[in-house]
């Protein structure tokens, strides 16, 4: 036995120093100040005020084969000050990835983005939202999954087998950026009886043609939007059976862009009639070297819609999104994003801005509003009315 | 790149009928030129480099980038490559995958691996900046013949060799340049020195090309490449490293899922 874990530590030693293992990652800082007190009820007391956070992301990689042949392993821990349930850890990542030639395999957790639109991220269903991170959606937990890729002259087919179901995360008690109800992630209801043990398949089919980049998917599982029910002082999550219907489209012809995602989402449930279609879709024009400087100033505007309109688990059911983008395109890689969703029926709107740059090699800093203004009580994002805030980020790079 | 050149060829051949036994223009013995360069830079199939790339400012503060490339030889149009940034390290593992078309736009895509999100970016960047840097994208672009139009000024020595003087003038959209004047060596058709001028016509920017070796016996290529902006006085220093053609790279390592997964 002993004979064996040398030699099993040899020959990792051996392929370590023939093909150094790679590490990477970053520590981040986060300060967030809440200017309102929360609407809250239940046992919440504390009121506006502000919120320190640290995380840490490395990421080991290993190749060999000349990169046919990988393993990445790249967790994720969070501590939070005041929300125990913003304190968390998860696996990003953990896979091996075999390259055979026109197939390419991925056996383990990982990570998959599919779409084209910036202001919420409609056909990108693979993953879970890790929604304690931030509320733009772009966090994403790790999911079990076999993925079969095969590139041809007409496309790349993805094939996805989803072995296990992650809940999507809530803020808890003492956490912000939460509805007064909290979510009471420990007893959530499923609608297949193998809950989240239920295997989830995707197919995805995506090809570039001249200007037009295009994709067609699939998915029949577990949803990872959860509908919010009330149970007392709490919402209980419940996870139903769905079968998703996506497209996305871009055509990039110079300084514009059009983007279009849509999704037809049908119930598995045989009561009532839940399916529905939403879709957003608009443009990007950059003027390329504005105002006789370097910069690139990009216009964006997108349109969201829902026809469940005031049932939507999004609160996107008629709204426009509209933004100014700013990269100095400097040695500090300077970026500036402001822009407002404003809600076409209800008139109500919220405002985001993001901005970061470089800090000499190795630091960045980041900043990020958020406000909510004038919202109606139809509107989801109501139950928001009080989180607006600001944040600042400072990380670390190795 | 090939049959351009040979289709250039003929032009030249059936213009030189058509003129007889007149002189040639400069026009011509411009092209000439340029021919020459791109025949001898033909057929390497493929090449691997590592870029360390050195921003200074006017001040003398340096920053610096770790790039790897990979570019693929295409027949009959643009080159592919991938650019994979290594440093600095918030931007490590973002990759950008380029087919290039000569006077027609090129298709871009840019990978983020914070997101993991594979991106079609719009190639009318040209002018813009590479990285913060002295260079633009359309300095390190794929350089076909039938992106510009050329013109011999004069021969003249040029450090250690003797030179022909050549002037290009852009004939693709975007570009930040009125013309460019180049300084190629006679023996070997290597790009000595090169200057920019503006859309305005002012002298912008002056490129020095140093420390040549040979590959496979026949491909010349810089280990040093200097750009220094007369107009703000930054500069950026491009030292090529491990440079390896004919690595057995093809079409499969050039589209969106190798973008994804490269390293």
């Amino acid at each position: 036995m002993k004979v064996c874990i040398a030699a099993f530590s040899c020959a990792l030693f051996f392929s370590a120093s023939s093909q150094a293992i790679e590490l990477s990652g970053n520590i981040t800082s986060e300060l967030r100040y809440f200017p309102d007190a929360p609407v809250s009820f239940g046992a919440s007391k504390f009121d506006r005020g502000s919120s320190l956070s640290f995380s840490f992301a490395p990421e080991i990689y290993h190749e060999w084969n000349g990169g046919e042949r990988a393993i990445i392993f790249s967790p994720f821990l969070r501590w939070d000050e005041s929300d125990s349930q913003r304190t968390h850890r998860d696996i990003r990542e953990l896979n091996m990835l075999i390259v055979q030639g026109d197939w390419e395999w991925r056996l383990g957790l990982g990570r998959v983005f599919w779409g084209v639109a910036e202001s919420q991220h409609l056909v990108d269903i693979i993953n879970q939202t890790d929604s304690v991170e931030n509320i733009d959606g772009e966090d994403k937990l790790g999911q079990p999954m076999i993925q079969a890729s095969w590139s041809q002259d007409w496309g790349v087919l993805d094939l996805f087998v989803l072995p296990g179901f992650r809940e999507r995360t809530f803020a808890g008690e003492r956490g912000r950026l939460r509805s007064p109800l909290v979510v009471d992630t420990e007893n959530p209801v499923y609608e297949s009886k193998d809950e989240d043990r239920h295997v989830d398949y995707a197919i995805r089919w995506s090809h570039s043609l001249g200007v037009w980049d295009v994709g067609l998917s699939n998915f029949y599982g577990t949803s990872r939007t959860p509908e919010l029910r009330q149970r007392g002082y709490k919402l209980i999550p419940h996870y139903n059976l769905i079968n998703q219907t996506g497209i996305d489209l871009q055509a990039t012809l110079d300084e514009w862009i059009l983007k279009l995602e849509s999704v037809y989402r049908i119930d598995q449930r045989k009561s009532g009639d839940k399916n529905y279609a939403a879709l957003v879709g608009g443009f990007e024009y950059t003027f390329v070297g504005a105002f006789e400087t370097d910069a690139d100033v990009g216009w964006l505007v997108e349109y969201h819609y829902d026809d469940r309109q005031k049932d939507a688990t999004s609160p996107f059911q008629n709204d426009l999104f509209t933004a100014v983008r700013i990269a100095l395109n400097d040695v500090q890689s300077s970026e500036l994003l402001a822009g407002a969703f404003v809600d076409l029926d209800q008139g109500g709107y919220s405002l985001r801005l993001e901005a970061n740059r470089r800090i000499g090699d190795v630091w960045k800093l980041s900043l990020e509003y958020q406000g909510f203004n004038n919202i109606d009580p139809d509107d989801m994002l109501y139950a928001q009315r009080q989180e607006d805030y600001l944040q600042a980020e400072l990380s670390w790079f190795f | 790149m090939k049959i351009n050149g040979i289709k250039a060829i003929v032009t030249l051949l059936l213009i030189s009928l058509a003129w007889g036994a007149q002189a040639e223009t400069a026009e011509e013995k411009g092209l000439e030129i340029a021919i020459a360069m791109d025949e001898r830079d033909t057929g390497f199939h493929d090449l691997t480099a590592d870029m360390v790339m050195t921003l200074r400012n006017r001040k003398g503060d340096e920053s610096v980038r770790d790039i790897r490339i990979r570019t693929l030889e295409v027949e009959g149009d643009g080159d592919k490559s991938i650019s994979i940034f290594d440093r600095p390290r918030d931007i490590k593992g973002t990759a950008m995958l380029t087919f290039s078309h000569g006077l027609e736009p090129d298709d871009q895509w840019l990978y983020l691996p914070g997101l993991k999100r594979v991106k079609r970016i719009s190639s009318k960047n040209k002018s813009g900046p590479f990285m913060g840097s002295e260079f633009a994208y359309e300095d390190l672009s794929s350089q076909e013949l039938e992106k510009y139009t050329y013109k011999w000024l004069r021969d003249e020595p040029c450090g250690d060799w003797q030179c022909y003087v050549i002037e290009r003038i852009p004939a693709y959209k975007y570009s930040g340049y009125k013309r460019i004047i180049s300084w190629i060596d006679k023996a070997e058709y290597r790009a000595i020195k090169v200057e920019y001028f503006d859309r305005k016509n002012s002298k912008l920017k002056t490129l020095i090309m140093s420390d040549y070796n040979e590959y496979i016996d026949r491909y010349w290529r810089a280990g040093d490449m200097f750009m220094e902006n007369h107009q703000t006085g930054k500069s950026t220093r491009l030292e090529w490293k491990n440079y390896q053609f004919q690595t057995g790279l093809t079409e499969k390592d050039f589209n969106k899922n190798a973008l994804k997964r490269i390293r």
